[in-house]
């Protein structure tokens, strides 16, 4: 075989190779969806039909089923007081780490790093009985702090690199010009940092709507939408749970949508 | 209108001395030139000046008034950066105004004065821009004309040429000088390039080890260099320095030549390459490489064991182990000590 | 002031990450080790005597020997490919980084709808003429399927966030690198495996460490597919905190979880470790 002839096999294989990657992701949500959108006779019938019936009784079932929209709603909840948590939190901590040099600046990142290595969602056993004492247990800001948890490791380190990104200089330029520290910060690094910021608030959004673990183990009346579906796992239909499965899905793909651009600015700091 | 005085300002991060006790006056309207290699203190002085530093003993004052404990924007300066720092969320217009929106001035006034600055520094066509459709170039006449429009008692400006290519550089030098003399402002430059200084500066002052070695005008610091460093800094080949052994009060033997020269226990002697020329009895040179430059010819060799560089004529074209007699211009030689490395 | 302003600045994530990381993770040390009002390792002899534990502890440790070679091995290929794109590279990513967003339990329901009795599989499989009868996949008799099936949505789900990191480390070595190796004469593999490959350590670091967690910390999935009749750590766990309602075995499991993945991070740290001279 010539030389070009072998590139072209080459890029043949490479080509199938992608084909094949993007089918593995994207087919089982197709999969999903097709049984979310079908009626729950025809979940539940054998053999199954690959295409959707668009039969939106199983989603209706869903909708309607007790508890399930209070659960759609609580999951919100609990997603945006996190958003707003980690963001409000850690974002401080990310323009100090990027900006200043400071005795206990190595402990702070350690403390943050460290949190990587521990399994996090078991914080919910001991904080159950915290909560129980601070009235916290079963609330929507209960579940937010231990989701804040999660998230805020990842607000501080973006948002880090964020800042890190924008040099000292346009900030120094402002001051020279009339700006005070504050003053500066929102004329100059807020408009340059606000998409990042949403970005890695969309993210922390993202973190708390799908945990599961300290979800199911810090709520009982006011169950988040995964821990209303893992409680009921044994108990319901197949509709239900497909259509909840889509549920859960449908917002994630707009999320990674939005976020799209800064997932690797995101990582690619947080290596550090 | 405004006379900066820094009095025994030093600066030291953690254990590291930045600058030592520096003192300086820059006169109204001056344009001083803070020239040095990096890591001289240069820019941390002129950081400290523009309060993006605080000392950590000494005191700034800016016409008349102690400002080393004020915020940048209460000192009556304005800043040109190395990078520019132009905001790239912000049109050249509001770029320019940013300052005046600060200060609150009517919509009339900035209009006006952006216009004008801008107009000065050739930009009037760029308002609408953003500073990602700018070159270089563009980004660094925004950066002049942003600090130029809040006419500023003083413009502080940070190896803002540094990051052009050549030829731009030398134009927007004379433009520079051109402006910077029309606005009546006191100006301090930071640069590691010596033709800049010289260029530019109505006095430099050559910083080394976080200390002020000289501050003179540029054709005394080339001509009269206070220090070996300044001689060894300044100039391109820099000063030729031989030893110098004593023979009789007043009298040093160099490479089997006596000159006159101060009476000192030891001394070290100093000339510049251009101020030799081909003689009968001269200093012996051992001619190791020629390079012919076009209007001189540059020669490297040595004497007596020691570099030794000479610019000649184009039309001396020596070989490369040839012996020169090079005879120094007697009024443009220079002795140093070499414990103190001052002037002698 | 503004010596104290990056403290001040410190002070709302400091004082969070004290309050519900550092006090719990003491709190739930202490709760494993106490018992009606005394210490005792008595939580741990009851966890460990347990006829679920051992097998809970060993499936763990399986899924993540399997799942996670298979992820690494996926998301080198992933991220290369990525990396090598010119076209429509955006799209792949956002495509291959789907998974990112997406929860376990979702995931686990995800590989449900295809594994369960009347699912796709065994739509595929009667169709194919394979099989006469839809079969039950997913029951006690087939444990490794069940088995198969949790690796499957594990390595669906998370990959992703594995060839995210890659790819914003292979971002980071410039390519010079790869075109010096080039010049040199490496083939294709050699660049991989003499130039990107140990460049690329600190990534492989931490997304093995942050990966390894995860894989212990494996719950919803399993639960989602295997229900009960598959149990790893993190479901024992929840068993015992809330069906028995014994918080100090809860707590005794969470220690074992906690040892397990520090004892691994430790171990990541120290085999990719890469002298601090030799980063790029």
């Amino acid at each position: 075989m010539s030389a070009p002839s072998v590139r072209r096999a080459g890029d043949r294989v490479f080509v199938a190779g992608v084909a094949l990657l993007i089918l593995w992701v994207l087919l089982p949500i197709w999969l999903l969806f097709v049984n979310a959108l079908s009626a729950p006779a025809e979940v539940t019938a054998f053999p199954k039909r690959f295409i959707p019936s668009f039969d939106l009784a199983s989603l209706s079932f869903f909708f309607g089923f007790s508890g399930v929209l209070d659960a759609l709603w609580n999951s919100v909840r609990v997603a945006a007081v996190t958003m707003i948590l980690s963001i409000g939190v850690g974002a401080p901590a990310g323009y100090a780490l990027s900006r200043f040099d400071f005795p206990g600046k190595e402990a702070f990142r350690f403390l943050v790093v460290m949190t990587r290595a521990f399994p996090l969602p078991l914080l919910a056993l001991p904080l159950a009985v915290m909560f129980i004492r601070t009235g916290l247990d079963d609330t929507i800001l209960g579940l937010a702090l231990v989701h804040t948890t999660l998230a805020l490791p990842f607000a501080v380190l973006i948002t880090y690199s964020l800042f890190s990104g924008i040099p000292l200089e346009l900030e120094e330029a402002a001051w020279t010009l009339g700006c005070n520290r504050v003053q500066a910060f929102i004329k100059v690094i807020l408009p340059l940092a606000a998409p990042g910021i949403a970005a890695s608030a969309v993210f922390a959004f993202v973190i708390s709507w799908n945990e599961v673990f300290a979800a199911a183990v810090l709520t009982v009346e006011n169950r988040t939408l995964t821990a209303f579906l893992l409680q009921s796992l044994d108990v319901s239909p197949l509709p239900l749970k497909f259509a909840g499965g889509a549920a859960l899905v449908l917002p994630a793909l707009f999320f990674i949508f939005a976020v799209r651009k800064y997932l690797f600015a995101m990582w690619g700091i947080a290596n550090r | 209108m405004a006379v900066i005085e820094i009095k025994q300002v030093a600066k030291s991060f953690g254990s590291f001395t930045a600058l030592h006790s520096v003192d300086m006056t820059i006169a109204d309207q001056e344009f001083m030139v803070l020239l040095g290699a990096s890591g001289c203190g240069k820019t941390t002085l002129l950081r400290i000046i523009a309060g993006l530093e605080t000392p950590t003993t000494g005191e700034v004052w800016i016409g008349g008034r102690r400002v080393d404990h004020l915020p940048p924007r209460e000192r009556g300066i304005a800043m040109v950066f190395q990078n520019y720092a132009v905001f790239p969320h912000l049109t050249v217009f509001e770029n320019i105004a940013f300052g005046l929106r600060m200060k609150k001035m009517d919509q009339a006034e900035v209009t006006r004065r952006v216009t004008r600055t801008a107009e000065l520094m050739h930009i009037g066509q760029l308002l609408k821009r953003y500073s990602g459709e700018l070159s270089g170039g563009q980004r660094q006449r925004v950066a002049v004309a942003r600090a130029l429009a809040m006419e500023p008692d003083v413009i502080l400006m940070d190896e803002p040429l540094s990051n052009l290519d050549a030829l731009l550089r030398l134009e927007m030098r004379a433009e520079l000088k051109g402006v910077l003399a029309e606005s009546k402002t006191t100006t301090i430059y930071v640069t590691h390039d010596q033709v800049e200084a010289m260029s530019l500066a109505d006095r430099i002052s050559v910083m080394n080890g976080g200390r002020i070695v000289q501050a003179a005008n540029p054709v005394e610091v080339y001509r009269n260099p206070a220090a070996r460093f300044v001689g060894s800094f300044i100039g391109n080949p820099p000063m030729n320095f031989l030893t110098a052994a004593p023979a009789g009060v007043g009298k040093w033997q160099v490479a089997g030549q006596v000159f006159d020269g101060p009476a000192a226990a030891a001394a070290e002697f100093a000339i510049r390459p251009e101020d030799l020329h081909p003689a009968e009895h001269g200093l012996p040179a051992e001619v190791r490489v020629v390079e012919p430059l076009g209007p001189h010819t540059l020669i490297t060799a040595s004497v007596a064991g020691q570099p030794f560089r000479a610019i000649l004529e184009s039309n001396l074209l020596p070989s490369p182990g040839d012996i020169l007699h090079l005879a120094p211009v007697p009024d443009r030689i220079r002795w140093f000590d070499p414990d103190t490395q001052s002037a002698l | 002031m503004p010596r104290l302003l990056p403290y001040l600045l410190l002070l709302p994530a400091t004082a969070f990450l004290c309050l519900f990381f550092l006090f719990p993770f003491v709190q739930v040390a202490h709760d494993s080790v106490m018992r009606n009002g005394a210490y005792t390792l008595e939580n741990f002899t009851r966890m460990a005597g347990h006829w679920k534990f051992s097998t809970a502890f060993w499936n763990t440790m399986l899924l993540a020997a399997v799942v996670v070679p298979i992820q690494l091995a996926m998301a080198l290929t992933m991220a290369s490919i990525v990396t090598k794109l010119q076209r429509g590279r955006s799209t792949i990513l956002y495509i291959f980084a789907i998974p990112l967003g997406i929860s376990d339990l979702a995931a686990g329901l995800v590989w449900l709808a295809i594994f369960e009795q009347s699912g796709f599989l065994n739509s595929l499989l009667v169709g194919l003429g394979v099989i006469d009868q839809p079969i039950l996949l997913l029951g006690y008799q087939n444990t490794w399927i069940i088995f198969i099936a949790i690796v499957l949505a594990e390595v669906w789900r998370a990959t992703a966030i594995m060839m995210v990191i890659l790819v914003a480390g292979m971002g980071l070595i410039p390519k010079e690198y790869r075109e010096a190796a080039d010049v040199f004469g490496a083939s294709r593999w050699q660049k991989f495996r003499r130039v990107t490959l140990p460049m690329l350590r600190p990534s492989l670091q931490t997304a093995l460490i942050l990966r390894v967690i995860l894989a212990f910390e494996v719950f919803a999935v399993v639960v989602a597919l295997g229900g009960t009749q598959l149990p790893v750590l993190m479901s024992e766990t929840y068993h015992w905190q809330f069906a028995m309602q014994e918080r100090g075995v809860a707590a005794a499991f969470a220690m074992v979880i906690l040892g397990v993945s520090v004892a691994f991070t430790i171990l990541i740290l120290r085999l990719l470790h890469v002298p601090k001279g030799a980063r790029v």
